[in-house]
């Protein structure tokens, strides 16, 4: 129990890592859209 | 005459546990609409399942053999063999999302992420519980607030409680109007959810709407490859939707194959609901966590939107971190609610939507990574 106990802890970093890393990653790019495509609508 | 009550005699008690489960969940479907796609064929199927010999399941006929059940071969095709119907359910969920809201105002998307949280959360308090890693890993995916994650990962993981966590999920997310407003005042003070927040949104291109789905599936695919069938179903649902070139395929995803699959997936579940599965202890700890995964998931959201505003001039109104769950869109309406009973002028749908939206696409992020990462670490 305590082994899976400290891997849950270590996925929950990981995982939240991971998480947050493609999430960022996406807003960097969102936030560059505005100045790259301008709305022609 | 022994034939006529040999289903009668072989009735466990707790069958009868399951009959009154599915009875439940059928009441809560047609009597409070609570999530009565999925909750009402869940509940019929949990009665089916229950029945002693039930032909919905694979029986052994004396002199026959092995006959097939319909609603166990529907598990095993459309759920075990690879999770197809809550795949393509994606494709039409996918369909059905408008992200204007969020490309609008990129930085919502961060509450999507941080409102993830509660999953890994429950998994920790799972593991201490004793639950081994799979199965906590499962119990925990409930927080992505997402049914077909939650059947998805509950699967592939190989969790004896398939049943039991898709059951939690899909009751939790029909209560989140009753969850959420709970976990949100434990950590907010009733003038910080007044805090207004004006609604300028930034128009949003046609090519970053195309662009978007793309992206999102390529750079959740390379940080979590496990991810690529959720994100990337989810993601060709949506280019198809802003590609303004399918409108009959977009239809036909937003409503006949979500409406097909929903009717399917219900009562293909109940196929893992037969009570010798469900009627046990863990199913009741399981219904405990998953409640906390949503509570977690609520308060993170929240604490993080306070977090940002140590940083931020223009202050968030806490609350949107807390829409940051996969809840759409009752997340965003319970937000929306809240706001103004503390400040009638205050709208924060728009944002909270936002919020909402986001945590769709770290959910089934969040999905893929479990399923990354959670394989290596049980060799």
């Amino acid at each position: 129990m305590i082994e899976v106990f400290k891997q849950s802890l270590t996925l929950m970093w990981q995982g939240m890592l991971a998480i947050f890393t493609v999430i960022f990653a996406i807003y960097l790019v969102l936030s560059l859209f505005p100045k790259i495509f301008k709305n022609k609508k | 005459m022994n034939y006529l009550l040999q289903g009668i005699t072989a009735t466990t008690w707790q069958q009868l546990v399951m009959f009154g489960i599915g009875a439940i969940l059928i009441y809560l479907a047609i009597s409070k609409k609570l999530e009565p796609a999925l909750l009402l064929p869940i509940g019929f199927g949990a009665i089916l399942v229950n029945i002693p010999f039930s032909g919905a399941l694979h029986t052994t006929l004396p002199g026959i053999g092995e006959v097939a059940g319909i609603l166990e071969w529907l598990y095993e095709v459309g759920i075990q063999a690879s999770e197809a119907m809550p795949l393509l359910l994606f494709i039409g969920i996918g369909a059905m999302i408008d992200f204007g809201p969020l490309l609008s105002n990129p930085k919502l998307i961060l509450f999507g992420a941080a409102a993830q949280f509660g999953i890994f959360a429950t998994i920790t308090i799972a593991a201490l519980l004793g639950f081994p890693l799979n199965d906590a890993a499962s119990i925990g995916i409930i927080g992505a607030a997402d049914g077909p994650t939650s059947i998805l990962v509950s699967q592939v993981l190989k969790s004896d409680y398939v049943g039991a966590i898709a059951v939690a999920a899909y009751s939790y997310m029909a209560l989140v109007p009753i969850i959420q407003p709970f976990a949100i005042k434990l950590v907010t003070t009733k003038k910080e959810r007044a805090i207004r927040m004006p609604y300028n949104p930034k128009s949003v291109s046609r090519m970053a709407r195309l662009l978007f789905p793309i992206i999102v599936t390529m750079f959740a695919g390379y940080v979590a490859p496990a991810s690529v069938s959720l994100v990337g179903l989810l993601m060709f649902g949506n280019l198809i939707r802003e590609s303004e070139v399918l409108k009959s395929l977009s239809d036909t995803a937003q409503h006949v194959l979500v409406n097909l699959i929903t009717l399917l997936l219900g009562i293909t579940i109940a196929a893992s609901m037969q009570a010798d599965k469900l009627v046990r202890v863990e199913t009741m700890f399981i219904m405990i966590l998953g409640l906390l995964a949503f509570i977690f998931d609520s308060i993170a959201g929240v604490l993080f939107a306070k977090l940002l505003n140590l940083f931020s001039k223009n202050k968030i109104n806490p609350m949107i971190g807390a829409a940051g769950i996969s809840a759409f869109p009752m997340s965003a309406r319970v937000v929306q609610r809240m706001g103004q009973e503390a400040d009638p002028q205050n709208h924060l749908l728009m944002h909270a939507v936002g919020a909402n939206v986001a945590g769709q696409i770290a959910s089934v992020i969040a999905g893929g990574v479990v399923l990354g990462l959670v394989p290596g670490m049980l060799v």
